[in-house]
């Protein structure tokens, strides 16, 4: 009976090379390993740090204003992403039901990015301007009031809690190692909060929503749904605007 | 010494560090599918999500995705690691102190997942979603075990390092790489970061990470271990050795360039995602090596599936391994990609993976290793075949709904009427339509639980019975 604590893999060759320079030298297997793993992660991902190669920037791409990256971080929060994507494919059918697909350099500010991987519920990419406020909030609600047999959760909590703007300049304090913002802007995210969030209340207020004040972490996360896409769709449209222009100075001449 | 010697039977080896990780292994992955199927529950019927912030669907998910993966997968990797490199290399760990950090460190860091997570406190990175303080946790327990792991590969006995070692190593490797670049991230509070790379970047060192951790934490340690565990259960040497070198090269070469077919048809450059899908396909011969390599080693020991529940467990589980190394590179290639992807189908393919693949090798492993390391026979061998069938048909089940809901929603997302216009454009509508099958994957997850508690019932019964049974022959001493 051979015994399996003993046995190599059947018959090894005696003078195998692989036995010889690897199995026998632990140190040179592991290197040689490391190098195996390496090569195809550095020939990827490298490259995409590079200006030709990478995502290329659009002008009209900002980072999120204080009051809607409070509302994304609610949305990394609520797990959102593991049910919503946020990219639209270059297809008919996608584009028909979503809007225009989506480009590389739409996500410069997108730490970290939620792209998503599974749609339990529909893409949300253009999300941006789709609906009014108050159809969020009651949406976020009882998601059934506005998509009746929706099987996604009712967020109840969102319409009582708060957002703290110390917190929000925490992550924007953060952030602002990458570029996203500056001292000033930090500064002056409390008044900023205050102001983008007021202006959400008052839609509400005129759809008969009185109950919301604008540091409810409801008011955020619709800034920040509202604000999905709109950049990407802008930029869009300046391009086609620019080329259109380019056209006339053309048949001009 | 006489007296001494009788008393520790077998002091070469550290075999209750194994026990631990196998216990605690299998804890976990009651845990881990208990959560799978309560999600499966809230897909089918809303109010499961009960209205609580903590019990959402978007914040259980990870939960169930990193207990399955770190705490009941890891756990069995550790077990079998723990187990088979001490009598492949012929020692004793390089140290029995390292070996109980990791553990218990481990063992923290799960619990403070399984709090974390349902708290919202996300890095939103899908299986990397932990948050920083515990991402570091996990760096210096890992490296810890990677101090023992290499420690007792210099200290070993036996010159030359047997395959299931390779896959170990690579393990122990690519993972420290993938989880410390994946999570290089800024602090903002003590529960709150922000990762160095943005948009796309942030995406493909993602889906690097994302995929390479079922590469080489589901996949490549899990072949070290059929590699160890099948053929002693099978009583039958590896069937080719040269074939283990080439497929063990292939795989950890190729498997790193595989991430970007996560995202195909994104504003990823066209060239990565034709590299992606292209590595993708030629994955599949290195994954068939090993399925093959595993299968043939079975050759004159088919006989014995009849009566015995290990090897039935691990030829499914070799089964599955092929089956879903066919179907991922499939579903790779960009026309097929169009259609599964953001579908129930990734969801099916992953869990014929994990629950058909990673759970049956764990299964096996664990019927192998009980009787050996408490010295008793399985208190009812019975009970370990009808697991056997109570999970494979649970897999089928789940599978197969999950196929046809996936199939089915794609098809409706992209059909287009007469007049050009979306003939399902209520988005809701796809979704209503796959409610059955998502009662169909609850029957087939709730089957598979109830076989891994039928597990644990009879591993607790075969540890409290009280006589240890010679016959078994427990961890012989190795023979030069």
């Amino acid at each position: 009976m051979s015994h399996p604590d003993n046995h190599s893999p059947q018959s090894p060759p005696p003078d195998s090379w692989h036995r010889r320079t690897l199995e026998h030298k632990s140190a040179l297997f592991a290197v040689a390993t490391t190098l195996a793993i390496s090569v195809g992660g550095l020939v990827e991902i490298v490259p995409l740090f590079t200006v030709s190669a990478g995502p290329q920037a659009m002008a009209e791409v900002t980072p999120y204003t204080p009051l809607e990256q409070a509302g994304r971080d609610i949305y990394a929060r609520e797990g959102c992403v593991q049910c919503h994507s946020q990219m639209v494919r270059p297809f008919r059918a996608e584009t028909l039901r979503y809007g225009e697909w989506s480009r590389a350099g739409e996500y410069s500010f997108d730490r970290p990015f939620l792209l998503g991987s599974r749609r339990i519920g529909p893409d949300l990419h253009r999300l941006g301007g789709k609906y009014p406020d108050v159809w969020h909030y009651e949406h976020m609600k009882d998601p059934r009031s506005t998509s009746p047999g929706s099987i996604m959760p009712s967020y109840p909590w969102l319409l009582e809690d708060k957002i703290d703007a110390a917190d929000v300049q925490a992550s924007m304090t953060a952030l602002s190692v990458f570029g996203h913002y500056t001292q000033a802007e930090i500064d002056a995210a409390p008044q900023a909060i205050a102001k983008q969030g007021e202006e959400i209340v008052g839609r509400l207020r005129q759809s008969k929503v009185e109950n919301i004040e604008a540091d409810h972490e409801i008011v955020a996360l619709i800034a920040y749904l509202q604000r999905l896409g709109t950049d990407g769709k802008k930029a869009l449209k300046n391009q086609v605007a620019q080329s259109e222009g380019a056209e006339t100075t053309g048949s001009a001449q | 010494m006489t007296a001494e010697s009788a008393v520790v039977a077998s002091p070469r080896y550290d075999d209750e560090i194994v026990k631990k990780f196998l216990l605690a292994t299998f804890i976990w992955g009651v845990v881990g599918m208990l959560v799978g199927v309560i999600l499966a529950l809230q897909l089918a019927w809303w109010p499961a999500n009960l209205g609580l912030p903590w019990t959402t669907f978007g914040r259980l998910r990870p939960l169930h995705t990193n207990a399955v993966i770190f705490a009941f997968t890891a756990n069995g990797l550790f077990t079998g690691i723990y187990y088979s490199m001490q009598r492949l290399l012929k020692t004793r760990m390089f140290n029995d102190t390292l070996s109980n950090i990791h553990f218990w460190g481990w063992q923290s860091i799960i619990v403070a997942a399984a709090i974390t997570l349902p708290l919202g406190m996300s890095q939103t990175h899908e299986y990397a979603e932990l948050i920083w303080p515990i991402d570091l946790a996990i760096a210096v327990v890992w490296v810890l075990f990677a101090v023992n792991f290499f420690g007792t590969i210099a200290v070993r006995k036996v010159k030359h390092l047997y395959v299931a070692i390779w896959f170990y190593m690579s393990m122990v490797i690519t993972i420290t790489v993938l989880h410390v670049v994946n999570n290089l991230a800024m602090p903002a509070t003590l529960t709150r970061s922000y990762p160095v790379f943005s948009g796309m970047t942030d995406a493909l060192v993602q889906w690097w990470y994302g995929h390479n951790a079922v590469g080489f934490l589901l996949t490549t340690p899990m072949l070290g271990m059929m590699y160890y565990f099948l053929p002693k259960a099978a009583d039958r040497p590896v069937y080719s050795y040269r074939l283990s070198i080439i497929h063990f090269w292939a795989l950890v070469f190729l498997y790193i360039w595989a991430g970007p077919h996560h995202l195909l048809y994104s504003g990823l450059p066209d060239w990565a995602q034709t590299l992606g899908m292209i590595f993708s396909i030629v994955l599949l011969a290195p994954s068939w090596g090993g399925m093959l390599n595993g299968l043939l080693t079975l050759r004159g020991a088919w006989d014995r599936l009849r009566s015995d529940a290990v090897l039935k467990f691990f030829v499914v589980a070799i089964t599955f391994y092929g089956m879903s190394t066919f179907e991922g590179p499939m579903m790779s290639i960009r026309a097929v990609n169009a259609l599964s992807h953001y579908t129930d189908w990734t969801i099916g393919h992953v869990h014929s993976g994990a629950l058909g693949w990673v759970g049956m090798s764990l299964f096996a492993v664990g019927y192998y290793l009980v009787p050996r390391l408490w010295k008793r026979p399985l208190h009812n061998e019975g009970w370990a075949t009808a697991h056997f069938w109570l999970a494979t048909i649970g897999i089928v089940l789940y599978v197969v709904a999950m196929w046809v809901s996936g199939i089915t929603q794609g098809l409706m997302w992209r059909a287009i009427d007469d007049a050009g216009q979306l003939q399902y454009p209520n988005f809701v509508d796809t979704v209503i339509k796959l409610v059955p099958f998502y009662w169909i994957r609850l029957g087939g997850g709730l089957m598979y639980l109830t076989g891994i508690l039928l597990m644990m019932l009879n591993i607790g019964l075969t540890i409290a019975g009280s006589s240890p049974n010679q016959a078994i022959n427990p961890s012989p001493a190795p023979a030069k």
